[in-house]
């Protein structure tokens, strides 16, 4: 049997409350977009509850830690088709059985699900490193991202705690929204140009002299004898390098 | 004005680049001041130099004056090279400014010594203190201690650092004695032990005062230069040992030496840098400090050089065949980490996961063991049956017939005879 939901976490776990209530049997949890229909397979359409939804995340909030918890959450925000029939199926196997079941690695569906918190957490990761942020003229300090996974929710805390007394914007390019931290919150901003990149909006005339002497100590820092290109793009993966301020070349 | 900053910045950076420290992980500092910064436990590394070594913090020195002559030295008095300073101003500035930007995760300050110990110290204090009380800046320092300093300035400098490291340089007093005849190991270990026991000391003020200011919370750590003399693999780790455990560093750095002059006393110019041999440093310093061995299981009288073809976990397991095959279905947690092409995290969840029920060869696949390095030295519930017992020449050189090192296409320093 299909179930077919709408890839928002709230329908993932009423499809979970679904299952409980009829129990028909082994199931697969298809994005409804995606879904092609299928002369011999009988399919179900789950809508949003929140009721349903909170009683399955209140059941986890029981039987996971804190760490399980954000694993569950990561591995949702991967967007993977893939990785949301593995949450839906660890949650059934989860409240049928026994606590401390999470730690099964054999299981099929724990383990998956560990993997895709890790890619997630690597992109959240690289996404804190990778990040570089160009000074506006209004002194508001930009980035425009597309990272692989939605990892914005992610990495708000960090910026917010590091970055406390300058205004900032972090905005996904591919999901279209951001994040705006105004000196007290931050909020979810949506800009509505086509041009997202940092060169339509004016920059602070220092932003590129800081540009430049980073530039310079990337070039003096790196040392001949050692070269490593491999190793280099194995820690750098070229995708990124357009966020990179060391990695453009000078226009002159 | 600007062009004078872009050259004293290629200047110091360029002279800073030997020390191999770059990293940003230890510190917890808050920003509760709503300033700019903090530590982030695990550190970021911002970027990567072509090198592949990574680029987390700012590395630069305050000045390549020096009124020392270390032959090992790019910034030696007798080097013909061009000197420069930075102010404290223009320091504080650009560790501001790159930091704005998510550049770096911090600064890392460090300095040739002019005019005496005490009066470098001061300058570096100076920086230091700037950026945290006039700038409210919470992110990482590591901050260089001065041998020789006087102890109020190394105090007070740790009351603001988040790192502070000295430099052994030499992994023996013969060999700093032979490079470095004005410098002994004497005036480092003096100042990691005070600082060490102040470490100690503010962390049980702690326990009683909840303010006590953080001291150092990243700890200490050192360098020592690979390849400029000729120390044996033994000699080096034994004394990493030595000073983890006397002044509980963080890290002991291992720097494949890198030929900057025509000293005859060291490797020639042009010489490739040690890399492998560093390689292998790091991996025996990571089975001492993290996968429970004693360096005299892996380094000793019989072996005192680490094999360059394998790994040391790999050499250690084969010289002790007799401790394998292990059962990894009722093998304690510290013999699972000792086989090979199994790491920490999958012994983690092989523990984990036995609980459940016994584990076949395709779950350990999945879990992210190296199965078929791992294969001759384990045994699990659907391993194939064997009759015969393999030596360990013959277990090497199947697994070096199916993997390939990523050292074989650089040049090593050892030629072939045959």
């Amino acid at each position: 049997m299909i179930y077919l939901f709408n890839g928002s976490l709230e329908g993932l776990l009423t499809a979970v409350f679904e299952w409980f209530e009829r129990k028909p049997g082994e199931i697969t949890l298809i994005l409804e977009e995606n879904h092609q229909p299928d002369a011999f397979k009988k399919t179900l359409t789950i809508y949003n509850n929140r009721e349903k939804a909170d009683r399955v995340w209140n059941g986890l909030l029981i039987r996971l830690d804190k760490n399980w918890i954000r694993r569950l959450y990561c591995a949702y925000l991967s967007e993977i088709p893939a990785a949301f029939n593995h949450i839906f199926h660890f949650t059934c196997y989860l409240f049928q059985s026994k606590a401390g079941v999470e730690k099964n690695y054999g299981n099929p569906h724990v383990i998956a699900i560990s993997k895709y918190a890790k890619s997630v957490e690597r992109e959240k990761h690289r996404m804190e490193a990778f990040i570089r942020f160009e000074e506006a003229k209004d002194g508001t300090f930009y980035c425009g991202i597309d990272p692989d996974f939605n990892v914005l929710p992610l990495i708000l805390k960090h910026f917010k705690d590091r970055y406390a007394d300058q205004q900032w914007i972090i905005y996904d390019l591919n999901r279209n929204y951001g994040l705006y931290y105004n000196l007290e919150i931050v909020e979810n901003i949506y800009i509505n140009v086509s041009n997202k990149r940092n060169s339509s909006i004016p920059m602070d005339p220092k932003e590129k002299l800081y540009a430049t002497l980073w530039k310079d100590y990337f070039k003096s820092t790196n040392i001949e004898a050692r070269k490593n290109t491999k190793l280099h793009i194995q820690h750098v993966p070229k995708r990124y390098w357009r966020y990179l301020t060391e990695k453009q070349v000078e226009l002159i | 004005m600007f062009d004078r900053i872009r050259e004293k910045l290629t200047i110091l950076a360029d002279a800073a680049k030997y020390d191999v420290s770059c990293s940003s992980s230890g510190s917890n500092r808050k920003n509760d001041n709503k300033g700019l910064g903090n530590g982030h436990t695990s550190g970021i590394c911002h970027t990567y130099t072509e090198d592949g070594r990574c680029v987390s913090l700012l590395k630069i020195l305050l000045t390549n004056h020096c009124i020392f002559d270390c032959a090992y030295c790019v910034s030696r008095k007798s080097n013909d090279i061009e000197r420069a300073a930075f102010t404290v101003d223009e320091v504080v500035q650009l560790t501001m400014n790159f930091y704005r930007r998510n550049y770096i995760e911090g600064l890392f300050l460090s300095s040739g010594i002019f005019k005496n110990a005490d009066f470098t110290m001061e300058r570096l204090l100076r920086v230091v203190k700037k950026l945290r009380i006039e700038e409210k800046y919470n992110g990482y320092i590591h901050l260089k201690t001065i041998p020789g300093a006087s102890e109020e300035l190394i105090r007070e400098a740790g009351l603001y650092a988040d790192r502070m490291s000295i430099n052994l340089e030499m992994p023996t007093e013969a060999g700093l004695k032979l490079l470095a005849p004005e410098k002994s190991h004497i005036d480092v270990i003096k100042p990691l032990d005070f600082v060490n026991k102040q470490i100690i000391q503010y962390k049980d003020e702690k326990k009683l005062i909840k303010h006590t200011p953080k001291f150092v919370p990243a700890g200490q750590s050192t360098q020592m230069v690979i390849g400029a003399t000729p120390e044996t693999d033994k000699e080096i780790m034994y004394t990493a040992d030595a000073f983890y455990k006397n002044f509980s560093l963080r890290r002991v750095y291992y720097s494949g030496y890198i030929p900057i002059s025509n000293d005859t006393r060291m490797p020639i110019l042009g010489t490739q840098p040690p890399l492998l041999r560093e390689n292998r440093l790091y991996q025996t310093d990571w089975l001492m400090r993290f996968y429970g061995f004693n360096i005299r299981e892996i380094l000793n009288d019989e072996n005192p050089h680490l094999d360059t073809d394998i790994d040391p976990k790999l050499s250690w397991a084969l010289r002790n065949l007799h401790h394998f095959p292990i059962d990894i279905n009722v093998a304690p947690y510290q013999m699972i980490m000792r086989i090979p092409g199994i790491g920490i995290s999958s012994a983690n969840k092989i523990v984990q996961a036995r609980k459940f029920g016994r584990l076949r060869i395709d779950q350990l696949k999945k879990i992210g063991v190296a199965y078929n390095r791992a294969k001759h030295f384990i045994k699990c519930i659907d391993t194939p049956f064997q009759l015969n017992d393999y030596q360990a020449h013959q277990i090497k050189a199947f697994i070096l017939a199916e993997s390939a090192s990523k050292y074989l296409k650089t040049a090593t320093n050892q030629l072939l005879l045959f």
